[in-house]
């Protein structure tokens, strides 16, 4: 191997990583290249920066996009009416624009001391065109200032994790510099997997039971939003502090409320509990 | 290296650049990869930049690497003669090396061997698509079948999770789902300066601020916001229910798109008669004129239907095939109502257009400019909503 820096992350103590998404985040490492991380809800995305962060022991900066979010936001705020305002009452010497430019996210991660991760999450909630403003500045981790004639360059570049949930709307120019990955909802060996990181003492029959249920209904198209894995640790953490034997999870479904968070897929399903119970166990 | 895959890709019609086959071929040089399995998860990764292609991939993964399965030490060794010639005077010598510790005779007789283990297992049609000539174990018909070379075989190696083929339930050029509607949808805007003013306006503060002898001025202005309202109104009559689920599936998408104004939705059997349904199960109806007079005309108003019914149905007093319809105005004459009252209003026919030949069909096309119940025609219709008059 010419390049040992290769393979740095295996995942960490609580989360549970396939090959195909450690491959992504080392290469993404190795060629210091954003990674582009989609979903559906709950399968971890998020988590994936904060497990990497922690893995390879740096800090993390979160950026959390909002749909008023502008590209300008996470490089540098120039305050101008603290400016403006410190020139009529103030005591600050105004002349001085350096104490008026504050850092964004980016900015941030930027100049920090040491290699950092940063999470740009939920990319897509921002105006269509928020990632074309980002292009350049991802690309050479550096931007200018001119208000203060500065240079602010990365001087490690950041590991860089963003996370969308819709597709196709990001701009082909900013797909081209990023690696992908999908997460693909967990198969069912998987998921045990990863339910045992939560819960190492779990009872196995319970632990069975329970996916068998929760793949049964996720199994049901009828459903606005289908459970997905945060719901299934809650409703696991519910079975077992409420004492349920393993023997009813499958034929009863109780609290099925963690699991089903639409009003409309909870009628659904209450409904037609009986029927179904019959029909899939 | 590989490039025949890189144009194998494209003609799957995967959107692969050529910067991103650099990357690729970057990181194949820096020595990233040591087995086929990282390798299809690597350059999947580098050049696929949606699951919506992942399906596309994996068929061209299958097309290209397809006969050969190996571990991982020796996938090198197989990737360079597929590759070309295995030079050994242009190897470095700790590629010699490791070429070295394998027996190329015996490896042979394991190719065979597993060849005709393979034969019956496989269907025989697998051969190798790439690179001939010059390679012992290329195309030329030396080994046409299925090759595994050893190798653990409870593991899951690339080919195979490649022929799995799991995403092809995102393949975007074959299923419409909500996702995607929705994104169509998003075109539905039109953006205009409403609500309380509670924008801060830098440019006129500014200007005010100078005018005013530095004193500072706040000038606000309202926030941008969309004024796009739409109104859905849906055939769920007998002869759609092969499309319930697509209907759905707009409706859905539709209804979760929270960018609109106001979104309104009725529903009706076979054709609009004199009564709109808000729920048709429960009964719960509207008379059509109130809705018309209670809607204002720039509600971007989306009919969904097959269109097709009896022709009496369509323009007779009475026409409804549902008794308890008796209508007392014909349905064609409340579908000129609607097109009529409303600036923008477009009729999405789920049915395929080769089937629009038909009388009512092409009645109802008169009144309403009419697109397929698909992708690309759902993105035509709100092309066609967005159009200025």
């Amino acid at each position: 191997m010419s390049d040992t820096s290769f393979d740095q992350f295996r995942g960490s103590e609580d989360y549970v990583i396939s090959l195909a998404l450690k491959n992504a985040v080392n290469v993404t490492i190795a060629l210091k290249r954003p990674l582009l991380v989609r979903g559906e809800p709950g399968t971890g995305k998020t988590l994936l920066a904060h497990s990497i962060a922690q893995g390879l022991d740096k800090r993390i900066i979160i950026w959390n996009i909002k749909s008023t979010t502008k590209a300008q936001e996470g490089l540098y705020i120039y305050d101008t009416v603290q400016r403006l305002n410190d020139s009529r009452f103030g005591d600050r010497d105004v002349s001085d624009i350096k104490q008026y430019i504050k850092l964004g996210k980016l900015g941030q991660a930027f100049v920090s001391e040491e290699q950092v991760v940063l999470l740009i999450d939920e990319i897509d909630k921002a105006d269509i065109e928020f990632p074309n403003d980002l292009l350049n500045e991802l690309d050479e981790m550096s931007f200018y200032i001119p208000e203060t004639n500065e240079t602010i360059a990365a001087r490690y570049r950041p590991i860089v994790i963003i996370t969308s949930n819709a597709e196709k709307e990001l701009p082909d120019a900013f797909l081209r510099r990023c690696i992908f990955h999908y997460i693909d909802f967990p198969d069912p060996k998987l998921m045990e997997e990863i339910v045992r990181v939560h819960f190492p003492h779990i009872q196995d029959n319970l632990l069975r039971e329970a996916l068998k249920a929760f793949y049964a209904l996720r199994g049901v198209e009828e459903f606005r939003k289908k459970p997905s894995t945060s719901e299934l640790i809650d409703w696991i953490q519910a079975l077992t502090l409420g004492g349920i034997p393993p023997a009813r999870i499958a034929s009863e479904v109780p609290f099925a409320g963690t699991l089903l968070k639409k009003e409309i897929d909870y009628d659904y399903f209450t409904n037609r509990r009986r029927g179904w119970s019959r029909a899939r166990i | 290296m590989f490039t025949d895959f890189f144009y194998l890709l494209k003609k799957r019609k995967v959107p692969v650049s050529i910067t991103e086959w650099m990357v690729l071929m970057e990181s194949l040089s820096r020595g990233y990869i040591t087995d086929m399995d990282e390798f299809y998860y690597l350059a999947r990764a580098i050049l696929v930049k949606s699951e919506g292609y992942y399906d596309q991939y994996d068929v061209a993964f299958q097309e290209y690497f397809k006969g050969i399965e190996t571990p991982a030490e020796i996938l090198e060794q197989v990737l360079e003669w597929l590759q070309g010639s295995p030079d050994r005077t242009t190897l470095t010598d700790e590629e010699r090396k490791l070429m070295d510790r394998m027996d190329l005779d015996e490896l042979l007789r394991e190719f065979e061997k597993r060849l005709k283990e393979q034969k019956e297992q496989h269907d025989g049609g697998n051969h190798w698509i790439g690179r001939g000539g010059t390679s012992p174990f290329g195309h030329s018909g030396y080994h046409p079948a299925g090759i595994r070379v050893g190798g653990d075989p409870g593991g899951r190696h690339a080919i195979q999770i490649a022929s799995e083929r799991r995403f092809r339930n995102y393949r975007s050029d074959l299923t419409l789902d909500v996702r995607s509607m929705k994104m169509a949808l998003r075109r539905l805007r039109q953006l205009s300066r409403t609500g309380p003013e509670d924008e801060l306006d830098v440019e006129e503060t500014i200007d005010a601020t100078a005018k005013n002898a530095g004193e500072i001025d706040f000038k606000w202005r309202r926030n941008r916001k969309n004024t796009v309202k739409v109104l859905l109104v849906m055939d769920v009559g007998g002869s759609m229910t092969p499309f319930a689920r697509l209907c759905s599936q707009l409706f859905s998408a539709l209804n979760a798109s929270a960018h609109f104004k106001d979104f309104k939705y009725f529903c009706f059997h076979n054709c609009v008669y004199d009564n709109l349904y808000r729920d048709i199960e429960a009964g719960d109806e509207v008379g059509t004129d109130y809705v018309l007079r209670n809607l204002e005309l720039d509600y971007k108003t989306i009919l969904v239907g097959d269109a097709r019914m009896a022709t009496e149905e369509l323009v007779e007093r009475y026409g409804a095939i549902y008794y308890y319809e008796r209508n007392e105005t014909p349905g064609i004459e409340r579908l000129r109502q609607i097109s009529e009252h409303f600036t923008h209003a477009v009729w999405l026919n789920p049915e395929d257009p080769y089937y629009w030949h038909h009388p009512t069909v092409m009645m109802i096309q008169r009144l309403f400019p009419m697109f397929e119940l698909t992708l690309e025609g759902l993105d035509r219709a709100v092309k066609r909503l967005m159009v200025k008059r």
